[in-house]
């Protein structure tokens, strides 16, 4: 019996493999193929020559990887090659929108771009700065947390631990419809209300409304979600020690779920920040340092990037201050993401021993 | 410090469900009463009526009295919340505060119900620890977190945690089911030495467990699935495991049941 495994015959088990660096080969040979038809054919277009080799690259693994190794390891290595397709699809917008944006936003990003406003310079000219419109977006966004919050998380406490029964149910489909809400038209709901039926002016506090009602859905949303991650063991541990419910949310539930409610109120903040169109509405835009966002219009980024740009006609001092704010507004939004990952990891319970 | 408890006519539903139907038994104060039963007849659904955490649960509810000596659970303008200070309760799984250190779950009951000195605190989160069998193990490391002990040692720290709050009765909903041999044989010396203070109900799945550690057990039972669980009986331990007077206990003791 034993002596059937020491035969020269090849193991059931072991069929032939290709090596590890196959895979890179292929992926080499597309591309360089890719490059060849599209410089035979005349076509210009990177999309196009990467196309073609991504299309060769699933095609080529396949066929080589059926003639060596059978169709099944074929099969696996088309969806591996799917994987990483998708994958390169994904990352490379992303890594080139960060590439133009850094690479042209460091022009003119500096101390002096960060403190001084566009006060007395004219589009055409160099100089001035963004400082009005970093105050105008904390200020604005910041109103709008301060509103959302507690809004948000009593909403998902509430749906979460009470909520039962028929209004529950009508709570759920309401944020579900806020989650839907266009920007433009939160933008209009505030101005129709706030703006042409009680006759206030234009201002960063009327900017904050609105985007707090795209921002409450996200948090009553992610809140909800980490809210359920609680396990009820833990509720009725507390419920159990004689602890009245509502402490034993304050101090139980709150506290094992806090690290994911931060990363969700920062996510939401994050979608927030960069709205343009209830900014538009609301708030206006202004040259000048405007420190009081409950009167007379405020700047904030968004809409100093689209003014710069537009004003600009694609080039000169106004066009490099765009890429600049563009570049200001995407380091605010990574910075909070960093903190709430940060958060998220420090408040997360321990299990250290 | 233990009180009786003294149990006549309950049923508990689950929204229209009837789970167990008119039970009555006594529960003798500082004494052990072992709940046995096969799976679904009731058993954690009757001990949960007895600190009224069933009507935590989403649709139940509960008819009948349950008194705790002279007082009815389900009487008129009865706080759940302090019957829960008087009837503590170990579950299943482990469950200690993950966001808490082992001295804030033991003092958890405490401080969620009210401000306590420190100096105070710190005698009762020992003498709980001690009652527990877990203060030489964790004395160096109160403040670290408690998820970090082992099962056992979690299971004693949230006996530890519900013994804090001087309960006169304590609920067990199968408190060694997740352990292993050693950490079910420190639980149950401990509940030994608990039923001197304390009036002990303890469901479990172990016979042989009920057999070593009560003095009373009680057998519930259901006719079929989707039957409502009753109390086939409840007599001296060693009375159910020699010699019951319903044949159906001896049929589930002995193994030959369905």
């Amino acid at each position: 019996m034993s002596h059937a495994t020491l035969s020269p015959r090849r193991s059931s088990l072991r069929g032939a493999t290709l090596p590890k660096w196959f895979a890179w080969a292929v992926a080499a040979g597309s591309v360089a193929a890719g490059l060849g038809i599209s410089a035979a054919a005349g076509l210009e277009s990177s999309i196009q020559w990467a196309l073609i080799a991504a299309v060769l690259f699933v095609l080529g693994s396949y066929a080589v990887s059926a003639k060596v190794e059978g169709r099944r390891q074929a099969k696996d290595r088309t969806a591996t090659s799917l994987v990483w397709v998708a994958f390169l699809l994904a990352v490379v917008p992303l890594a080139s929108l960060m590439w133009e944006t850094v690479k042209r936003g460091v022009k003119v990003l500096d101390g002096y771009f960060l403190t001084h406003s566009m006060g007395v310079v004219a589009d055409t000219e160099p100089g001035g700065g963004i400082y009005h419109a970093i105050l105008g977006t904390l200020e604005q966004v910041g109103l709008a947390t301060v509103i959302s919050v507690p809004v948000g998380v009593l909403t998902a406490i509430y749906l979460v631990e009470y909520g039962r029964g028929r209004l529950a149910k009508a709570v759920t489909f309401f944020v579900d419809v806020m989650t839907g809400i266009p920007s433009i038209v939160a933008g209009l709901f505030i101005l129709s209300v706030w703006v042409l039926m009680l006759d206030m002016g234009p201002s960063g506090f009327a900017g904050s409304m609105a985007l707090s009602i795209l921002m409450i859905p996200v948090v009553v949303r992610s809140t909800e979600e980490m809210l359920k991650l609680v396990p009820n063991e833990l509720r009725e541990a507390s419920l159990a020690l004689g602890v009245p419910k509502w402490r034993t949310i304050l101090k139980v539930v709150l506290p094992t779920s806090i690290g994911g409610i931060t990363t969700g109120v920062m996510l939401a903040i994050a979608r927030i920040t960069g709205e343009t169109a209830p900014v538009l509405l609301l708030v206006w835009v202004t040259n000048f340092i405007n420190a009081n966002p409950f009167q007379d219009p405020q700047a904030s980024l968004p809409m100093y990037i689209y003014l710069q740009y537009q004003n600009s006609g694609g080039y000169g001092a106004a066009y490099d201050r765009a890429w600049a704010a563009a570049l200001t507004l995407i380091a605010f939004i990574m910075i909070l993401n960093m903190v709430a990952r940060g958060i998220a990891r420090w408040k997360a319970p321990k299990t250290g021993r | 410090m233990a009180k009786r408890i003294d149990v006549s006519g309950l049923n508990a539903y689950y929204g229209s469900f009837l789970a167990i139907e008119d039970i009555s038994m006594t529960v003798e104060p500082r004494s052990v009463t072992a709940f046995i039963g096969p799976s679904g007849c009731g058993k954690s659904t009757f001990l949960r009526t007895l600190n009224r955490m069933h009507e935590v649960t989403p649709g139940g509810r509960v008819e009948g009295k349950v008194m705790l000596d002279d007082e009815n659970l389900y009487g008129a303008g009865i706080d759940p919340v302090s019957v829960r200070r008087e009837v503590g309760m170990v579950f299943q799984r482990p469950n200690p505060f993950p966001t808490m250190s082992v001295y804030d779950n033991v003092a958890a009951g405490l401080r969620l119900n009210g401000k306590y000195k420190k100096s105070e605190l710190d005698d009762i989160v020992e003498k709980s620890l001690r009652g527990a069998n877990l203060w030489n193990e964790v004395k160096d490391r109160l403040n670290k977190p408690g998820s970090g002990l082992s099962g056992g040692q979690q299971q004693r720290l949230c006996i530890a945690r519900a013994i804090a709050v001087e309960p006169n009765v304590l609920l067990m909903d199968e408190p060694c089911s997740a352990l292993d041999p050693i950490s079910t044989l420190a639980i149950e010396d401990l509940i030994g030495e608990l039923k001197e203070r304390f009036t002990i109900v303890i469901v479990t799945h172990n016979m042989q467990q009920a057999a070593r550690v009560s003095d009373r057990t009680a057998f519930f039972n259901l006719a079929a699935v989707g039957q409502p669980g009753k109390l086939i009986e409840i007599d001296d331990t060693e009375r159910i495991f020699s010699n019951p007077s319903v044949q159906a206990t001896e049929d589930y003791i002995s193994g030959r049941f369905g």
